[in-house]
């Protein structure tokens, strides 16, 4: 904690992409989304297009991809059901190295792979070019209830030390020889989830008399004025859904994936 | 299941955006009541607890690990409207603040890992709760019981949007077996967490627990007889079987679809997982498919049940409330 309290996903720089207003950007990057969301498998050269776009993007953005290309890890377990598809999806079935796999299988494996890393590169980018609190704000200006918004950052504020106090359990407990294998050991872990609600719940009543009692009514008052958003910043930021866009048009008119297929 | 973007079509996102936006929006109206009263950090501490309780990993079998999904025990805890939010909330950060599940893919994961699990949990929770006997006890195998139905009518809203909005050429049947066989082993350690805490936060401070309204700290702390807890169990858990193995049939994607791809797909060793819980999902010699299946579906329950409530008199039989 001492390192500052700076989500852990965000890159620190004064790029434009930085720069850019929150909301815009995840307007941006929605769209983006929504490109590679609606791809069809089969368009292979579609998905190299839009991964290039992407890296572009992070160069611009100067977020190593060092710093990227490990976090994508948390979409493996969607790898992993790309993997399994050939061979338990239906249809025709060709021979590979000796074993049937089925052709649907395997584009919409590829399908699946590719959406989900290139969805979870952009989301990444978002977090690693905006700070969280900037996120919320913006989502705010896109009309997203502030109920939500304001629970959503409460909770952010305290996951970190509520998190913490898992730590220490987990810590208590195996320093005490707990080291549970099976599904009947998990007593003493439901119990300590228990006691953790427990803290956590009386936390949130300690914070919120703490907070009535330094005038808070509902609302969060607004510290810092954020910049709003000019044309340039939506030209700025709408290029990277619209690149997509060209790149999937593209694609499909000059039948290059038709050609390698 | 945070699943990620395209997993499912363009259409099936946007019909399960608008349903979770509307619950979303539903179960905000319901809970202005009590946050009105400026009540939003206690909702977004507990947030923040549920997305802790979620990295906290439990064993399922040796080497293997599931962790909480939570709409049943926020449900519990906070009531159906807040327990919504609470967990919508959890879902849409990690989505938006940790990559976890796609943005396009909002919908479908708001709708299968929060509304379904705090909404289904929630009604399960409070039909068990009238089977059962209003004490500690009581409360507590219900908050069980809602627990893993949360995560098996979460698998099976799961396949029932692939079954509309599939990415791959995957058939329903299969993905609907296997993601509720699966789901049957998470339901139990879902199961036996919620209950466990659930039982710690009555021991010490019932009144936090929503769904334990009229139950004190004065209440009967009895335990509930055994008998009683054996036939509520079974009678829920057939009623279930039946319902599914219903569900089955109705499927368009029938049964007929299923046996004619296993013949056509022979090549065994790639199989042998989805294979072996399909082929015998119905009973030989009974003619009538209705009632094949529901025979085939209480059986499974009844051996699950067997195994299920083993696990249960196992645990109910160690020293109660660690934490004391």
């Amino acid at each position: 904690m001492g390192a500052g309290h700076r989500h852990a996903l965000y890159v620190h720089e004064h790029s434009a992409v930085h720069g850019l207003p929150a909301h815009v950007k995840v307007v941006a990057t929605f769209a983006f989304t929504v490109v590679v969301a609606t791809t069809p498998a089969t368009d292979v050269v579609a998905f190299v297009g839009l991964a290039a776009v992407l890296v572009v993007v992070t160069h611009l953005a100067r977020v190593p991809f060092g710093f990227l290309l490990p976090r994508l890890a948390v979409v493996t377990p969607f790898l992993l059901a790309a993997a399994l598809l050939p061979f338990v999806a239906s249809g025709p079935r060709v021979e590979v190295f000796g074993i049937a796999v089925a052709v649907e299988g395997v584009r919409g494996g590829f399908g699946l792979a590719a959406r989900a890393v290139l969805g979870a590169g952009a989301s990444l980018l978002l977090v690693a070019t905006t700070e969280v609190p900037d996120l919320l704000r913006g989502l705010e200006r896109l009309r997203v209830p502030t109920l939500l918004t304001q629970i959503a950052a409460f909770m952010i504020r305290y996951l970190e030390v509520i998190a913490g106090e898992v730590g220490r359990q987990r810590t208590a407990m195996t320093a005490r020889g707990y080291d549970p294998r099976w599904l009947w050991q998990l007593r003493p872990l439901a119990a300590g989830l228990g006691t953790l609600f427990i803290r956590s719940y009386e936390r949130g009543e300690r914070v919120h008399s703490a907070m009535r009692a330094r005038g808070f009514t509902g609302h969060m008052p607004r510290t810092v004025v954020e910049r709003d958003a000019v044309r340039a910043d939506w030209l700025l930021a709408l290029a990277l859904p619209l690149t997509a866009v060209v790149v999937r048009v593209a694609t499909s008119l000059t039948g290059v994936s038709e050609a390698l297929r | 299941m945070h699943a990620p973007d395209g997993f499912l079509t363009a259409p099936t996102a946007i019909t399960t955006g608008l349903m979770s936006a509307g619950a979303i929006g539903g179960a905000i109206r319901a809970s202005r009541p009590e946050l009105d009263d400026d009540r939003i950090p206690l909702a977004g501490v507990t947030a923040a607890f549920v997305f802790a309780a979620q990295m906290v990993n439990f064993p399922v079998a040796a080497g293997t690990t599931g962790h909480l999904l939570g709409g049943a025990l926020a449900a519990v805890l906070l009531g159906p409207s807040l327990g919504l939010l609470v967990v919508a909330v959890v879902v849409l950060v990690q989505a938006l603040a940790f990559a976890d599940g796609g943005l396009t893919a909002l919908g479908y994961n708001l709708l299968n890992m929060s509304v379904v699990t705090a909404l289904g949990g929630w009604a399960v929770f409070r039909g068990s709760r009238r089977l059962l006997p209003a004490t500690t006890a009581g409360v507590t195998v219900a908050a069980a019981v809602a627990a893993f139905a949360s995560v098996l009518l979460s698998a099976m809203a799961f396949s029932l949007e692939w079954l509309f909005g599939a990415s791959a050429a995957v058939p329903f049947d299969r993905v609907f077996v296997a993601m509720v066989g699966v789901h049957t082993l998470i339901g139990v350690g879902e199961a036996l967490i919620t209950a466990g805490v659930v039982a710690a936060v009555l021991a010490v401070r019932p009144d936090l627990v929503r769904g334990a309204d009229g139950i004190g700290p004065t209440a009967r702390r009895g335990r509930l007889s055994r008998p009683r807890f054996v036939v509520t169990g079974v009678v829920v858990a057939l009623l279930v079987a039946v319902g599914v193995s219903q569900f089955a049939v109705d499927a368009p994607d029938g049964l007929e679809r299923v046996a004619e791809d296993l013949a056509f797909a022979e090549q065994g060793a790639e199989h042998t997982l989805s294979d072996a819980i399909f082929s015998d999902y119905a009973t030989d010699g009974v003619s009538s498919a209705p009632v094949s299946l529901a025979i085939a579906g209480t059986a499974g329950t009844l051996l699950t049940l067997a195994i299920g409530s083993g696990l249960f008199l196992l645990l109910r039989d160690r020293p109660r409330r660690v934490m004391r």
